[in-house]
């Protein structure tokens, strides 16, 4: 490929149309308490990991609707499962499960994928 | 010459017992206190635009004085029946009151801070309610801490005890968002040096004046506001508090230390309004608050023909809707009673 | 603070603890980590207090680190815990004493669990059948070791030789309550005093003497949390979470630490020497550490029982500076002997201030 100094600018939009809802829907089937987030931020406030490294449950909701669920992978691989989100919940989000199905699904859907 | 029995003296109480007795009707009002005007007594100012409490309080008691209708102070409702087509009431001090027709106006009460103990009400010197704070707000209300300062950095908390499956309310209080709002700014006017925050989730701005206080707030009184809820309070070695909260929009946990905490307390169906429609077999929804037929038609009639109910008791509301609810179930007891003969 | 409010929500956590005849449990890994509180915990209980305790030599863990750290599947757990169970119901007890937290944390999930799905206690009763031949039933009291030395701290305290006083000063010495998370962190109701504000161990200090510190990081994890130790590579989750206590504490200047879990004395005296190699920072006086203690030892220092018989010389930050002020009687020249009285060596590593 030719390199003229400058690159052709790969759109940052979240294109809803291209978004693949297998994983979420997966999830939200084995735990339809994730359903009702707030995002509220309570659960990330209390996160012992959270505190100390960039891992943010919260955003776990909106990366799984949004279809980054590359970065997905990763991302959930930093919770040490203490449960202290699931203390804080307002809504009563069985986090801990959500948690698992993330981790279990994740990899099967990346597989599908390929 | 009807007569309607109204259980609960607090602003729907008496509103819809002055539109009763103007009507026409003979009209008792049952209040458990020896106080009327139930918990309108808690408020200082009102939002959205800081009308003296004392001035509705005030005309409540010149309609009490005025108007025809009679008061029956520290009494309960025990038990009621239906005889003839009519009610027949024993109250708490042994009276018997026979009515056509009866409105329920029982109210609420204010959510036990102390069930969200992560927060330390009670237990923490610098945390308050919305409650508290209020009538701190006075003119001669004392803003120093136990420290004997005036608090340099205060933050409010939204939603304790509202859209909470942990305290088991699942429902929005409705009112505590412009509380907060109004408070946050009474506090910068009395305190020019003051920071202020608000944690808020959402902010629900729905009434009339509402969103404009909120832009005064930003815009006159520099108050700041942070979206995401607070996981917990705990206090340092010189009283002052360090709280815990998730900065939602910048994805990022913070932490930050305050000289008060003001906890916005949601409303409850509380104890009068469980036992009272307990005693009158109403339906309850899931909130606790008692059900109405429907939301749009019949909002003021219970399931149970001829009990009639005003206010709060259905769900938190403001005191402008409260009075509005009140007056709308003057009507519908009227038409009700017309109907019946 | 105000402690009015504390008695209010102490109030609504009172919990039943059996008062005899109890069937003892151990932790897997305290018997490494501290060694003489189980034995100190038995000799109070047969000795000072008079009471019935039972041990079966053949009971196992409770398989609940496996658990945790997902090598243990949840069916095999319960299977392992109805074992134990069945244990007790063959030597005819029906109050557990459970030494470890997360057993603790472990016996309450399992039971909750068959309350609340009773097919799941069918299923363990034929999987336990068939593996063992064994029947069992389900404890009428599960009470945590500390709960019980929580019931008696009285009895306790009207035996002591020593309260928790400064000898030099006469000021009660300011001790920090460390509570296992899975105390009552998963079920509340099951702790004395809830999971926001723990009674269990603030009981025993003040009941002897002591003054208690509560800091802003007072409810956070010792930072063990399993799966922040048992990878390598994570275990700077662990060590910050501790440091963030130490932290937290260090401005109230406490004389000790209390722990009622076999992981938090483990790793807030551990972890106190690795920050101190690491980053050169101390939390205690005098460039010393602070001394962590287990409530037992706690409870036989006040008893007057010679601290290295109870293998406070196990712990890596020294625990002299509170004897000396306790007014605790040691030999500092026993300190290494065994139980002959015969030294059996000084250890080969130790902090250089932790001393």
């Amino acid at each position: 490929m030719k390199n003229f100094g400058f690159t052709v600018i790969k759109q940052r939009t979240i294109d809803y149309d291209q978004f693949d809802g297998r994983l979420l829907n997966e999830i939200l089937e084995n735990e339809p308490s994730f359903k009702v987030c707030l995002s509220c931020g309570g659960c990330t406030a209390t996160c012992s990991a959270g505190d100390l490294v960039s891992f943010n449950i919260r955003r776990m909701n909106l990366m799984l609707r949004r279809g980054e669920t590359s970065e997905l992978e990763n991302e959930i691989q930093k919770c040490m499962l203490c449960g202290k989100c699931q203390l804080v919940c307002p809504r009563g989000i069985n986090l801990r499960n959500v948690i698992m199905l993330i981790k279990k699904n994740v990899v099967k859907y990346k597989s599908l994928s390929k | 010459m009807k007569h309607i029995v109204v259980i609960g003296g607090g602003i729907a109480g008496i509103e819809v017992a002055c539109e009763l007795t103007d009507a026409g009707h003979w009209v008792t009002i049952i209040e458990k206190e020896s106080n009327i005007g139930g918990k309108l007594n808690n408020w200082s100012y009102l939002f959205p635009d800081f009308t003296p409490a004392e001035k509705i309080r005030e005309s409540l008691q010149e309609k009490c004085e005025q108007k025809d209708f009679s008061i029956l102070r520290e009494t309960k409702i025990q038990s009621l029946e239906r005889k003839n087509g009519k009610f027949e009431i024993q109250t708490s001090v042994n009276q018997q009151l026979n009515a056509d027709a009866i409105v329920l106006a029982t109210g609420y009460e204010l959510f036990d801070a102390q069930r969200k103990e992560e927060y330390g009400y009670k237990i923490y010197d610098h945390v308050i309610t919305s409650a508290d704070l209020e009538k701190l707000l006075l003119p001669d209300g004392n803003l120093t801490t136990v420290t004997g300062e005036h608090p340099k950095r205060i933050a409010f908390v939204h939603c304790v005890g509202s859209r909470d499956e942990k305290s088991g309310n699942h429902y929005c209080s409705k009112v505590c968002c412009v509380t907060g709002v109004k408070q946050a700014i009474e506090l910068k006017k009395r305190l020019p040096d003051v920071e202020i925050f608000c944690f808020y989730m959402d902010l629900r701005m729905y009434g009339k004046h509402f969103e404009e206080l909120y832009r005064d707030a930003q815009e006159k009184y520099d108050i700041q506001f942070i979206r995401g809820r607070l996981s917990e309070a705990s206090e340092k070695i010189d009283k002052s508090l360090l709280i815990k909260a998730e900065d939602t929009l910048s994805g990022r946990p913070l932490k930050m230390n305050v000289d008060l905490l003001v906890l916005l307390i949601g409303m409850e169906v509380g104890k009068g309004t469980a036992e009272a429609a307990s005693a009158c077999l109403l339906q309850c929804e899931d909130s606790g608050f008692l059900k109405t037929v429907d939301s749009f038609l019949k909002s003021n009639q219970s399931n149970s023909d001829g009990i009639f109910l005003a206010g709060s008791c259905t769900a938190p509301m403001s005191i402008n809707d409260t009075i509005l609810h009140a007056r709308s179930a003057a009507s519908e007891v009227n038409k009700w009673l017309k109907l019946m003969n | 603070m105000k402690l009015e409010g504390k008695r209010n929500i102490w109030k609504d956590y009172q919990k039943e603890i059996a008062n005899d005849n109890y069937f003892y449990v151990r932790s897997c890994i305290r018997q490494n980590f501290f060694p003489g509180s189980e034995q100190t915990f038995l000799k109070i209980l047969r000795t000072e207090l008079n009471k019935d305790v039972y041990e079966n030599p053949n009971h196992t863990t409770c398989s609940g680190i496996g658990y945790h750290s997902d090598v243990v599947p949840f069916e095999t757990l319960q299977t392992i815990v109805a074992r134990q169970f069945a244990l007790m119901t063959e030597a005819g007890y029906k109050n557990l004493a459970v030494s470890c937290i997360t057993s603790f944390g472990i016996y309450n999930e399992v039971i909750e669990t068959w309350k609340e799905f009773p097919k799941e206690l069918e299923k363990i009763r034929a999987f336990l059948k068939k593996a063992t031949g064994r029947e069992f039933e389900v404890p009428e009291n599960v009470a945590h070791a500390s709960d019980i030395i929580y019931k008696f701290r009285e009895d306790i305290f009207a035996k002591s030789k020593l309260a928790l006083v400064n000898k030099n000063t006469g000021k009660p010495l300011r001790i920090v309550e460390h509570i296992g998370c899975h105390y009552s962190k998963m079920f509340p109701s099951k702790g004395v005093g809830g999971a926001e504000f723990p009674h269990v161990l603030v009981g025993m200090i003040e009941s002897w003497g002591g003054e208690v510190i509560d800091y802003p990081e007072r409810r956070h994890c010792c930072g063990f949390g399993f799966r922040q130790y048992l990878v390598m590579s994570n275990r700077g989750y662990s060590v910050s979470n501790s440091r963030k206590k130490f932290e937290s504490m260090e401005p109230y200047k406490p004389d000790a630490i209390l722990c009622n879990c076999p992981g938090c004395p483990m790793f807030l005296d551990r972890w106190q020497y690795v920050i101190e190699e690491m980053e050169g920072k101390t939390y205690g006086e005098n460039g010393h550490g602070i001394p962590v203690l287990t409530y037992e030892e706690l409870a036989g220092l006040v008893l007057g029982y010679n601290p290295w018989d109870m293998g406070i010389q196990m712990h890596q930050t020294n625990v002299e500076p509170l004897l000396d002020k306790m007014g605790v009687c040691y030999d500092p020249k026993l300190k290494y002997a065994g139980k002959n009285g015969k030294l059996i060596g000084n250890p080969a590593m130790t902090g250089y201030t932790c001393e």
